[in-house]
């Protein structure tokens, strides 16, 4: 379906970075502030059905060529192997660890290992979502 | 008067007219006749409600806590561009759909575009 809807489309193509900032500063301040990987994961697909309803399914699918479906099982496996992950050290299963970096830019950051584990829940919630909000879109 | 303490005046009083702005904005929503008028309220001072009470809000916490908050800056330009466009959608689909204009209405422009669109794609 083509629609001319000109302010739509270019208001559009500006809102979408907006939310997508949003997404990623709320991803990474899901550890001491509200936000996290389960907000960070539902914003960023309002930004990809926000792309869908403006622009055609088939344009942005051309765009964007991820199976979603796949992006969640990523985002799963992601998840899981965090927990695995800690076999290797020694310890029991979704044990968590942090440390203090020197980074060249940012100065000093904690980077933890609980990111990789959000990571995994975001990107379940991304494929989740679009994936239910593509197959409710389709005519049979 | 300390400089916080006048920010803070400020801060209140621009609270206080977004306040007042979005009360004004429900009483045109509920008396005006049509949509089309009742979008105009509804868009336009609900957005300056909305603009205002949220620089109230960051002015506030910019100068009591020092707290630069990117969110609140963020979300005044996100509803500047957005809101106005959610009224242009509706008034449109509402136009699409053959909503009558009200009463008082003296001249549609738009109506002659679209019949002459139209016999232009019937032929």
């Amino acid at each position: 379906m083509k629609i001319n809807n000109v302010i739509l489309r270019t208001v559009a193509r500006v809102v979408v970075y907006i939310i997508l900032t949003l997404a990623v500063y709320l991803f990474l301040a899901g550890h001491n502030n509200p936000g996290g990987g389960f907000i960070g994961g539902l914003v960023l697909s309002t930004a990809f059905v926000l792309l869908f309803i403006v622009f055609d399914i088939e344009t942005i699918q051309k765009a964007l060529p991820f199976d979603f479906k796949k992006v969640a099982a990523l985002g799963a496996l992601l998840a899981v192997g965090t927990g695995f992950g800690s076999f290797l050290f020694d310890v029991s299963f979704l044990t968590q660890a942090f440390d203090y970096f020197d980074l060249p830019f940012f100065g000093e950051v904690e980077l933890t290992t609980v990111t990789i584990f959000e990571l995994g829940v975001a990107l379940v919630v991304v494929g989740v979502v679009v994936t239910i909000i593509l197959s409710i879109s389709e005519d049979v | 008067m300390s400089v916080s303490t006048i920010a803070e005046f400020i801060a209140v009083l621009l609270m206080l007219i977004g306040a007042i702005m979005a009360l004004i904005s429900a009483i045109g929503i509920i008396r005006f006749p049509d949509i089309y008028t009742r979008s105009h309220a509804a868009t336009k001072s609900s957005t300056l409600a909305v603009l205002l009470t949220l620089l109230g809000a960051f002015l506030y916490f910019a100068t009591t806590t020092g707290f630069v908050s990117v969110r609140l800056i963020l979300g005044i330009v996100f509803v500047f561009i957005t809101s106005p466009v959610a009224g242009h959608l509706i008034t449109r689909a509402a136009y699409r759909a053959n909503v009558k204009l009200a009463d008082t209405t003296i001249e549609d422009e738009l109506a002659d575009v679209l019949k002459e669109k139209q016999q232009k794609e019937g032929k």
